[in-house]
């Protein structure tokens, strides 16, 4: 089955967001009242990997398994989407404590009430896609 | 071997597994952002017969619901296997704070007053966890990506509009946890 690949990989994916509580409310709280080193370690850590695998990516023109050039998008410039947009998303993510990923990690944990957030973030999406046209971007 | 795995991991082991994940992701020829799947179970259900933004092919985007559906599976095998039950270990600083809110200190993963059986019929939670979700869905798809796609992902790539939209992630943390939260707990 070629989907298996990517259903090990977000195994990994909710392993990893699990085991490093990065799942947690709490950590969130402790993270935007600035009281830990440990969510800015994780994020941190990540972005400076990235940021090197992404140069040496481009830098050996490396391609993907299928032998097809890795391409990157670059992101439409812009900054009041990305600021309105972001301070939103925000004000959600400190409120639930996850965001996209962890909702469903909790999901998976079996903390049930996270299906109302999941919900929500599912009307929320429809609700952009409806005022898409009368936003600023 | 699982005794090692069942102890909290340490951020630097978290980090490097996350950029692994999108590096891996990259190989397999795709992007690392989960956010987009919110747009695709829209698509799925049908919102495309009347909303353009929806009209689009989703079935592409597959392999990203599996990851979603990996990363369930991901948080159901480290609950049942990979856990010593212990509560998150927060600084004391923190759990003082969130006790001045009327949230106990740390049992588990997460707090009872929220992710608790009984807040599915409190209904404040309700609209608490609701709203707070919409906010979530409606905020990442408005930025065009989270904290995957954004944070990760764009930051990786040097793109500046992702910076434009963690600093917004931020602002929108701080309003919620310093101004917002002491009115709503």
């Amino acid at each position: 089955m070629k989907g298996f690949k990517f259903i090990l990989t977000g195994i990994l994916f909710g392993v990893v967001m699990s085991k490093s509580e990065a799942i947690s409310w709490y950590r969130i709280q402790e993270m935007f009242r600035f009281q830990a080193f440990h969510m800015y370690g994780i994020i941190g850590t990540a972005v400076v990997l990235g940021v090197i695998a992404v140069y040496l990516i481009k830098k050996y023109n490396l391609r993907d398994y299928q032998g097809n050039p890795i391409i990157f998008t670059p992101k439409e410039k812009s900054v009041t989407r990305y600021l309105l947009g972001g301070i939103l998303f925000g004000l959600g993510w400190a409120l639930v404590g996850a965001c996209p990923g962890p909702l469903f990690v909790n999901l998976g944990y079996a903390y049930w009430p996270v299906l109302l957030a999941i919900l929500g973030a599912v009307a929320g999406t429809f609700v952009y896609g409806v005022l898409q046209d009368k936003l600023p971007h | 071997m699982l005794e090692t795995l069942s102890q909290p991991w340490p951020w630097y082991v978290s980090g490097a597994v996350i950029a692994l994940i999108m590096v891996i992701m990259l190989f397999f020829g795709k992007s690392f952002g989960f956010s987009s799947n919110l747009r695709v179970i829209c698509a799925a259900c049908g919102a495309g017969k009347h909303l353009p933004f929806f009209d689009y092919n989703w079935k592409a985007q597959r392999w990203n619901l599996l990851f979603l559906l990996g990363a369930i599976i991901g948080g159901w095998l480290s609950a049942t296997f990979l856990s010593n039950g212990e509560a998150v270990r927060i600084s004391e600083a923190t759990i003082q704070d969130l006790q001045q809110l009327g949230f106990a200190a740390p049992q588990g993963m997460q707090p009872e007053e929220l992710f608790g059986r009984e807040s599915l019929f409190s209904f404040k939670t309700i609209a608490l966890l609701l709203g707070g979700g919409f906010l979530i869905g409606f905020g990442s798809r408005y930025a065009g990506g989270c904290t995957s796609g954004h944070a990760i992902s764009g930051l990786s790539n040097l793109q500046w509009p992702s910076l434009v939209a963690v600093i917004g992630f931020f602002i929108g943390g701080l309003i919620m946890t310093f101004l917002l939260y002491p009115l709503i707990f």
